[in-house]
């Protein structure tokens, strides 16, 4: 793209002739640089169908506005670009209203256009109206309604901006029928014009002494690293911080592969199914490290029993995060690749702890209580093991894994090799079922060369696999383990646990219907199945050798299989299990 | 808890006004008053708002107000600031009272507006506490009918909370 002197101020001299509102919106998504749309058109968005039909960006026509914002977001995190989805007026984008909510709690850049009713009958209950910029006012980090066609390109411009800057997130534009079909002239703004918004990225040089004061006089300093370290993609500058202090990690939800899992400081995940380690170190540090990390309440527990002897610095791009749910001794607002940067700087001048003995007694915790499993003795299979040896045959090297959210979805986190940053992607703040087929979609578009693995739970996967249709049509070839326990499963392991065994409306009988194999056949997709040991690994390599269609494999696993390590909602992380009422002794463990 | 005022600068966009509340009713702020309007600058709104709070609960809501994009500027004003509110107040009066009404409207230098038999409507401006001082006085009378504003407030001295906002923070964005 062609820069303009600042001088020239607005917007580049247009041309002067006269084209319509969508085919400004058309080249103004073409000027941001988008490469793909995925989206469903429709009576008020029908106009903007027209000029995309002749444009270099490609359109992937999905079966339902929920699927496109997905694979908006699963496009966004693979690739670290903007996920651009569209849909038309009312039920279109209402349908969009789960997958913002979506990439609002997890910071994924996504801008949606939805189509909106003529400017004269808002107001009207129209046809297909909806207040679209209204509804979704708290779940997008921006929301605009354009009701003149002069103002479309500013407005993308404005969108994209604020979806990729700063803390990440969804930002809506809702342009009127009639603007769209209004003629006007184009002209890309050289700049605009935000006096609300100016995130600060470099972090003030007085908090980074401070944060390398503290770090010096740490003896069980612990680095608590969230998803904002993917998105400010600074894996790098977090591995030269560990190498020079040799502070022992957690990675969240989040950041899973933000930091090897195979380095032997990675303690893996903390929070209510976190490894014991993990949770362990966090409850027993001095100081805590906060890195891109909400302290959000799957992490901390009971939020006044957490980490309760710790001092907390506290780096995030958004200062309404530091000090929301635990007070920051050392607040740092920037974005965490500037921070990790100047913090080694500062630490690389200062002399450091050694911290060997604090390292030790977490590596012991780690090998008295690994996250293990139980091998079933009824001959079903282990979902656990399913899902380790779909890593283990597939390697970290090409791979992205997409997931689901319940049991399936932990036990990815845990067991699926997590080398690479922007490599994982789940719902993690809004939890949202049925996020995985369409996000792998999305992420296989973004890396077409990339081996995509979605695992799914048999739940999960019934709320969105239509979009394998899609998948299967637009040659994406993603791969979708359906790991099939017959149940909701993370709400009957609840019921298990605290309901007494009534097990009320979470019984699927998915053993009767579907058969997920006739229906990924007729999705157009290779179904295979495995119910045995035996023919685990012989269905996950039939997966791998098939590349030009999707390919569903279901494993019918054991329904009782629980997630552990768990520390019971709403209690102390003390409370961690590691097992079913098998606590660890964490007297032996004290200093 | 204490009383916090912010004037809260906005673009004076349609929705800001949505988005204000919703914010505070998402977050869960309860929020004592609210007035907003126009100010020396034609395209930016003033919001005053008054809310009873935590230290805490006023810096988190301040940092989620900053997160909107169309908020420009937010400044808490001091406790000596200018603080106004307008009442309307339709007191019951018949021959016998009247005078003793128009005793306390004096009193506290507000004013009738209109005036029958049987009513007379005052108005009245000044601090939250003289209008409840004021109000307390005319309620005996039989109080039929009152309407107040939200809260206004403006630092006192010489500077403006706008001279520092909107032309030095106001650099555009190149687009990339």
């Amino acid at each position: 793209m062609t820069t303009t002197p600042a001088t020239v101020t607005g917007a580049v001299a247009g041309t002067g002739e006269l084209i319509t509102g969508s085919e400004s919106l058309v080249r103004s998504l073409e000027k941001a640089g988008v490469e793909v749309i995925f989206g469903i058109p429709g009576g008020a968005i029908l106009p903007a169908y027209d000029p995309l039909f002749d444009s270099s960006i490609r359109h992937i026509l999905v079966r339902h506005e929920q699927g496109a914002g997905h694979a908006a977001e699963g496009y966004a995190v693979a690739t670290g670009k903007v996920g651009v989805c569209m849909a038309t007026s009312g039920p279109g984008a209402t349908n969009l209203v789960t997958p913002l909510a979506d990439a609002m709690m997890d910071s994924v850049p996504v801008v949606a256009i939805t189509g909106q009713v003529a400017g004269r009958s808002i107001g009207t209950d129209a046809f297909q109206e909806a207040d679209i910029r209204g509804i979704t006012m708290p779940i997008t980090k921006h929301s605009f309604l354009i009701t003149d066609a002069a103002d479309i390109p500013e407005a993308i411009a404005e969108a994209f901006h604020l979806a990729r800057t700063g803390r990440p997130g969804p930002v809506l534009v809702d342009i009127t029928k009639d603007a769209l079909q209004a003629k006007t002239t184009f002209s890309w703004p050289t700049s605009i014009d935000l006096p609300g918004y100016h995130p600060v990225t470099r972090p003030h040089a007085k908090q980074i002494r401070e944060a390398a004061r503290l770090v010096a006089a740490a003896r069980r300093p612990v680095l608590y690293v969230g998803g904002g370290v993917v998105k400010a993609r600074a894996a790098e500058e977090l591995a030269e911080l560990v190498e020079l202090t040799g502070i022992p990690v957690v990675t969240t939800l989040m950041a899973r592969g933000v930091f090897p899992d195979s380095h032997r400081l990675n303690l893996g995940m903390p929070g209510m199914h976190g490894t014991v380690a993990a949770v362990g170190a966090l409850q027993r540090s001095d100081l805590l490290i906060s890195l891109g990390a909400r302290f959000d309440d799957r992490v901390t527990g009971e939020l006044s029993s957490f980490a309760p002897n710790a001092r907390v610095i506290h780096a995030d791009i958004d200062p309404a995060e530091i000090s929301k749910n635990r007070t920051a001794d050392c607040p740092i607002v920037g974005d965490v690749k500037e921070v990790l940067t100047s913090l080694v700087a500062q630490l690389g001048e200062t002399e450091l702890p050694d911290l060997t003995s604090w390292q030790q007694q977490l590596l012991d915790m780690e090998a008295r209580y690994p996250t293990g499993y139980d091998e079933p003795d009824d001959g079903t299979l282990s979902p656990q093991q399913v899902i380790r040896r779909i890593g283990e045959l597939t390697g970290p090297e090409n791979a992205y894994w997409a997931a689901g959210v319940g049991q399936h979805q932990m036990w990815a986190a845990h067991f699926l090799p997590h080398e690479r940053p922007g490599r994982w992607l789940n719902s993690g703040g809004a939890g949202t079922m049925g996020y995985c087929v369409p996000a792998a979609m999305g992420a296989q578009v973004g890396q077409p060369d990339a081996v995509v693995w979605g695992i799914d739970g048999d739940g999960c996967f019934q709320m969105t696999n239509q979009e394998l249709v899609t998948c299967a049509l637009e040659g994406i070839p993603v791969k979708i383990a359906v790991i099939n326990n017959q149940s909701l499963g993370m709400v009957r392991q609840w019921q298990t646990l605290f309901y007494g065994g009534r097990y009320s409306n979470t019984d699927l009988k998915t053993h009767l219907v579907p058969d997920f194999v006739k229906l990924a056949e007729a999705m157009g997709c290779v179904g295979l199945r495995a119910s045995t040991a035996e023919e685990v690994d012989t269905v996950i390599n039939q997966a791998l050798a098939i590349t030009d269609r999707p390919v569903v494999v279901e494993f019918i696993v054991h329904k009782d299989a629980m997630v552990w390590p768990m520390v019971p909602a709403g209690t102390s992380n003390d409370a961690i299990q590691y097992a079913r009422d098998m606590a660890p002794q964490w007297d032996e463990e004290e200093l | 808890m204490s009383t916090h005022t912010l004037s809260v600068l906005v673009a004076d966009r349609p929705g800001v006004l949505a988005r204000v509340s919703a914010l505070f009713s998402r977050r869960g702020f309860n929020i004592d008053s609210l007035a907003v309007g126009p100010t020396e600058q034609e395209d930016i709104s003033r919001i005053t708002l008054v809310v009873d709070a935590e230290e805490h609960t006023v810096e988190q809501l301040t940092k989620q107000l900053n997160k909107l994009v169309e908020v420009i500027k937010i400044v808490e004003l001091e406790p000596d600031a200018v603080r106004q509110e307008l009442m309307l107040i339709k007191v019951a009066t018949d021959a016998a009272t009247r005078s003793d009404v128009l005793e306390v409207i004096q009193l506290f230098k507000a004013k009738a507006v209109d005036a029958t038999n049987e009513a007379i409507v005052v108005m009245a401006t000044g601090s939250p506490e003289k209008l409840q001082a004021m109000l307390t006085m005319l309620e005996p009378f039989g109080v039929r009918e009152l309407v107040q504003s939200g809260l206004v407030a403006l630092g006192r001295g010489p500077r403006s909370i706008t001279d520092r906002s909107t032309r030095a923070d106001r650099q555009r964005v190149r687009v990339v």
